[in-house]
């Protein structure tokens, strides 16, 4: 325990020290979510007659989660992979577990306090009218921090370069960020776009962001969103166990 | 029971390939507790390869090996414990200082040494605060070196530590590991500089090929074998004689100069040395 918070304590350092890695994952979803909000936060969402700024609220939380649990958990690992840390981390004492758990709890912290940022931002900035079931936040948090945190460990070991990671990570979840309505309601997309939106976790982890932290739902009453999330977290965890190496391939 | 259970480290009959590529073909090597063995031998002569099976990152494809009674393919973490690592190349967090990668991987370990200490040791003090990324490669190889100390391994591998070093850094790394060896910590150590297998090492091994040529130590590889060679002009020419009794033959040349009262021009004798001696066998010469 203590090892493991000793290494917490040593990710958190690293996390916020690393100002692009600090800007991209954490600030920038703050950013894009004054700045959308701004642009076309009055508007009124087509069939659903609630405001825009609601949605975007929603839309900036799965932004948040793919930025920092995804691609920046991924591309972290990736770069310490290549340049050798994880091999040299991997010949002391401490059990390989916990310095994965060390830094999968460090970005869930991280996206913890970027949560609570863009609902006090919504709240306090935007006037967005919440009816949140605090304690289905904190779980629908977790669960997609997690299960986000799986997929971008599982997508590592696709990646055979440092060099190649941030433009691999960017070019996966940019797009699905999109398609999952983070910026627009998918609503408004072509039917074939629509069909792909509806297998991507993404969809479903919004969807449930906007039932908990909007409509007063639980987690219980929308488990369905749950579940598709919980069950790409957990097709990334056994990818995951599959495929996560310590060491740069040889070349 | 083999009789030398006070070895360190036990090599026998390893052998590892890539692909179709053997890149050691069974070598054996033991090294004794408190040893400092050192593995010479040009970039590609399996070196790393050896010292990356010992320390538990590779599998073998055959024979056997023991590092301090465990086999390092299933020793688990309490054998980390006991085993320092410096990888041959320097692998760090940018944005933490000296001190705090220290303090980190000190607290991996059960029994650290003091961070402070180890910082002093790997002459990093004035660096103390300083991040990685403000570091030069010398002074980060230094770290790598101090990272690899501060559980107070009682077995350390060193991955050729002093590459790109200039000759200052060179010697003050010598220190270190000097003092290293007078605490009784066994040493394995990799280079492809003669200079440091012989002015650190009790015993060497020299690697071409994936086998080792010669085994012993650095004193005893340059006096058996290569022979001994005099030198001189007569008529104008050079004349070169090899010979594995130099004293009998140099008597017998200066007798005959003598006799004839000629002078032997340019008269040299020379042992060579042990850089000759491993070129000759690294480049499989005899």
């Amino acid at each position: 325990m203590s090892l493991f918070v000793h290494q917490l304590r040593a990710e958190q350092r690293l996390y916020w020290r690393s100002r692009e890695l600090a800007f991209f994952t954490f600030l920038f979803p703050l950013l894009l979510f004054v700045l959308l909000d701004s642009v076309y936060g009055d508007n009124v969402i087509k069939g659903e007659h609630v405001k825009a700024s609601s949605y975007l609220l929603a839309g900036m939380l799965g932004y948040g989660v793919a930025s920092t649990a995804f691609a920046g958990l991924g591309i972290v690992l990736v770069l310490r992979r290549e340049s050798g840390i994880l091999k040299r981390v991997w010949a002391t004492p401490l059990p390989p577990p916990t310095y994965l758990l060390g830094v999968i709890v460090s970005t869930v912290i991280v996206y913890a306090i970027e949560a609570a940022a863009l609902i006090v931002l919504a709240r306090a900035a935007f006037g967005i009218e919440l009816h949140t079931r605090w304690l289905s936040l904190v779980l629908g948090l977790l669960l997609g921090s997690l299960s986000f945190a799986a997929l971008g460990i599982a997508l590592t070991g696709w990646i055979r370069s440092g060099e190649g990671s941030s433009a691999v990570v960017n070019a996966i979840y940019l797009p699905v960020t999109f398609l999952s309505g983070a910026f627009v309601s998918p609503h408004e997309y072509p039917r074939f776009l629509e069909v792909i939106a509806e297998v991507l976790p993404l969809t479903y982890f919004i969807r449930l962001m906007r039932d908990v932290v909007l409509r007063n739902e639980t987690i219980w009453s929308s488990w369905e969103s749950a579940v598709v999330v919980a069950a790409w977290g957990l097709a990334g965890l056994l990818l995951s166990i599959r495929g996560f190496r310590w060491t740069a391939r040889e070349g | 029971m083999r009789e030398a259970a006070a070895a360190a480290i036990a090599v026998e009959g390893l052998h590892k390939s890539y692909g179709s590529y053997e890149a050691v073909r069974g070598i054996d090597f033991e090294i004794a507790a408190g040893e400092v063995f050192g593995l010479l031998g040009p970039n590609g002569a399996g070196k790393t390869t050896t010292v990356e099976i010992l320390e538990g990152y590779r599998r073998r494809d055959a024979g056997s090996v023991s590092v301090l009674g465990e086999d390092p393919e299933r020793a688990g973490r309490d054998w980390r414990q006991r085993i320092g690592v410096v990888l041959q190349s320097s692998a760090m967090y940018q944005n933490l200082s000296v001190a705090e990668h220290l303090d980190l991987f000190a607290g991996y370990y059960e029994r650290p040494r003091d961070p402070d200490e180890v910082i002093e040791l790997v002459g990093l003090a004035e660096k103390r605060d300083a991040r990685v990324r403000t570091l030069s490669g010398g002074q980060r190889r230094r770290l790598d070196l101090g990272l690899g100390l501060v559980g107070d391994p009682e077995v350390l591998f060193l991955d050729e530590p002093t590459t790109g070093f200039d000759p200052a850094a060179r010697r003050a790394a010598w220190e270190v590991i000097r003092s290293l060896r007078t605490l009784g910590k066994t040493i394995l150590l990799t280079t492809h500089y003669l200079d440091e297998a012989e002015q650190l090492s009790d015993r060497v091994a020299v690697l071409r090929e994936g086998t080792i040529v010669a085994i012993g130590r650095p004193a005893e590889l340059s006096g058996e074998s290569p022979p001994t060679e005099i030198r001189y002009r007569r008529d104008g020419e050079e004349v070169v004689v090899s010979t594995h009794e130099p004293t009998r033959v140099l008597h017998e040349l200066t007798a005959q100069a003598l006799a004839e009262g000629c002078e032997l021009e340019g008269l040299s004798v020379r042992r060579p040395t042990l850089e000759e001696i491993y070129l000759a066998l690294t480049e499989g010469r005899e």
